[in-house]
């Protein structure tokens, strides 16, 4: 391929499709960083789809990476539901009080009309304005959180828990009303413009629950909602583990998967070798004390541990970077990637 | 001996089987106090799980449901402000700031389950939570975060705490904390705990350096 006319899109769906690109894709997963380019509080930024469009087309610009994150934040999905969203100053927001406050209220759930919730189309407006900013020349990507994950913010964890493991007749209703929503809303994003959907899933990660469990549980879910789902979609773990799972994952219908830090690379990429793609796996925390030899190391790793032979995305392991984390990283990210990403990668051979 | 039971009882813990476990609480023997069967089985059976957690063998519904099942089954037959609770520092247990009760729940039934006593706090913002530690005069504070700013926030209570002369050790954890090993000694904690039962190790080191 000739290296200047090929696109991030091109780049990435070649890496898709397991074969190597000019370079390793970045994914640049930041939201809360878009703030900071255009210079607002958090909470004002998000409360204006054409804030969102401007700081992702300036972190696009500035770190040169390969994808638009048309991600607002998790607890969206809880204001749909009619819960609170606590924001603050310095991270991204939190959703407040549970909204099923007896097991009980699980049967009076309504699934949200993803079409005349506000802060759900403020994410769609986005969606659309920056589709018609970057055309079919960068993948969007949008999110939705499980129907498996998402009631830790419906419920809280502890009664999730108990819900999952004494309830199940209440456990299997509440899934089907989140899996209309999740399949409702991820439909939404993709005919607004987004590329693709990360499907957030971190209660099945085995950080959580168990493989056994999983596949009673969460790889069902996975498998009957991605079904639904009108695009390609990847499967993230939000730093949770998934190597005892990566063949139940791909066979969930999955295109690739988000890993944590705390897993090994070259492990993984082995198990997903042909069957799906990693994207991984910078540690986004420690990044708020990287130094640049640090981005340059860590990215290197990554890319010597898993860009051979496409089916790697260089990114951080979370889908989302945290506020802290200085400029001058992500820049020594982004320029590490470029410059240590392209194909071949000669260099991994002395390693 | 004691190696068997504990071996048995981890087994009924992760299989999620209440009765098993109950049965071997009950067939402990007469001789054997509450106190010293918490300390001989039921904390090295949760700190098996723990480990297992941290090390990636075993997943955190696991460690969740083990922890619940004995906290109840020690609550029987150790009620809750029984003398025969360790003879201990006063502990408080707060989530500072964000609402993720999880992490705090799971310490607070380890340490009961093990046999300590300590004050719930529940969700504090940093200046209710100095002065409350202050009122109630805490010698070690446990805190668990889950979102990176709240972690960020202890350093605040710990500058706030010294300021009053109050002398407090803070023990953290919490997700944030198991992704950066160092940010501990950033926000000026005592200790770091990656799992809720490596807590009762902790604490009884702390308690050592005080007597
Ligand atoms: C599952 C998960 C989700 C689920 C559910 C989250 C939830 N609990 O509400 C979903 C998909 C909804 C989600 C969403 C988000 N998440 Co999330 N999620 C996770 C994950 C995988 C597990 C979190 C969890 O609840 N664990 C269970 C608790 C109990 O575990 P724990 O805190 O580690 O506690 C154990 C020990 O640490 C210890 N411990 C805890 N406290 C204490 C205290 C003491 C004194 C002691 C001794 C021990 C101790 O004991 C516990 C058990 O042994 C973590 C990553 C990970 N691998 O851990 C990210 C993580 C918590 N998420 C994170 C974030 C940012 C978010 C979002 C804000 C993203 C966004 N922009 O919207 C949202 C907000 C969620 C909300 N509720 O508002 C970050 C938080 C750190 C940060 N960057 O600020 C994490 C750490 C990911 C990362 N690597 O950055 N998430």
């Amino acid at each position: 391929m000739n290296q200047k006319s090929v696109t991030s899109m091109q780049r990435v769906l070649t890496t898709l499709g397991h074969r190597e690109p000019d370079r390793v894709p970045f994914f640049l997963l930041a939201t809360l960083h878009g703030a900071k380019e255009v210079g607002l509080p958090i909470k004002t930024y998000f409360s204006d789809p054409d804030n969102v469009v401007e700081g992702q087309m300036r972190l696009l610009a500035k770190y040169r990476h390969d994808c638009i994150y048309s991600f607002f934040y998790a607890p969206v999905e809880i204001a749909a539901f009619g819960g609170e969203v606590v924001f603050t100053d310095d991270g991204p927001p939190n959703s407040g009080e549970p909204v099923i406050k007896k097991t009980g209220d699980i049967k009076n759930l309504a699934v949200p009309d993803v079409k005349n919730t506000p802060c759900l189309e403020k994410v769609l407006t986005a969606t659309q304005k920056l589709k018609s900013r970057v055309k079919d020349d960068v993948p969007i990507i949008g999110v939705v959180m499980s129907p498996f994950s998402l009631p830790v913010m419906q419920m809280g964890f502890d009664r999730y828990f108990d819900l999952m493991f004494e309830k199940p007749d209440l456990f299997t209703h509440l899934m089907q009303v989140n899996q209309a929503f999740c399949v409702e809303w991820a439909n939404a994003q993709l005919a607004a413009g987004a590329t693709a959907i990360c499907y957030f899933d971190p209660v099945s990660s085995t950080t959580i629950t168990t493989r056994q469990m999983y596949l009673k549980t969460g790889f069902a879910v996975a498998g009957q909602t991605l079904a639904k789902i009108n695009g390609p979609t990847a499967t993230h773990m939000a730093s949770g583990r998934c190597l005892p799972i990566i063949e139940d994952i791909a066979a969930t219908g999955t295109a690739a998967v988000g890993v944590s830090c705390h897993e090994d690379m070259a492990l993984i990429k082995n198990a997903c070798r042909g069957k799906l793609a990693v994207i991984g796996n910078l540690n986004g925390i420690e990044m708020c004390r990287w130094s640049s030899e640090d981005a340059e190391k860590h990215v290197k790793e990554v890319i010597a541990k898993a860009g051979a032979g496409g089916g790697c995305i260089l990114s951080d392991n979370h889908g989302e970077i945290p506020f802290q984390v200085p400029d001058d990283v992500l820049m020594a990210i982004s320029e590490a990637a470029h410059t240590w990403g392209r194909y071949p990668l000669n260099w991994t051979a002395d390693k | 001996m004691t190696d068997n039971i504990v071996d048995a009882f981890t087994r009924a813990l992760l299989d999620v089987d209440r009765l098993a476990a109950k049965q071997i609480v009950q067939n402990r023997g007469h001789d054997t106090a509450p106190v010293k069967f918490a300390e001989d089985v039921v904390l090295p059976a949760l700190e098996r799980i723990g480990a297992g957690w941290q090390s990636g063998t075993l997943a955190l519904s696991q460690v969740y449901m083990a922890g619940r099942i004995c906290e109840d089954l020690i609550d029987q037959i150790l009620p809750p402000e029984d003398p025969d609770r360790k003879n201990q520092p006063k502990m408080a247990i707060c989530i500072l700031s964000d609402h993720h009760k999880l992490g705090k729940i799971m310490v607070y039934s380890l340490l009961r389950a093990s046999g300590f006593d300590l004050a719930d706090y529940g969700v504090m913002e940093v200046d209710d939570l100095v002065e409350q530690v202050q009122k109630d005069n805490i010698d070690i504070l446990l805190i668990s975060v889950l979102m990176l700013p709240s972690a960020l926030k202890i350093k605040a209570v710990k500058q706030k705490l010294a300021r009053l002369g109050c002398d407090v050790k803070l023990i953290v954890g919490g997700a944030p904390f198991r992704f950066d090993d160092q940010l501990w000694k950033t926000v000026g904690a005592d200790a770091m705990c990656r799992d809720a039962s490596d807590a009762v190790s902790v604490i009884e080191n702390i308690m050592e350096g005080m007597a």
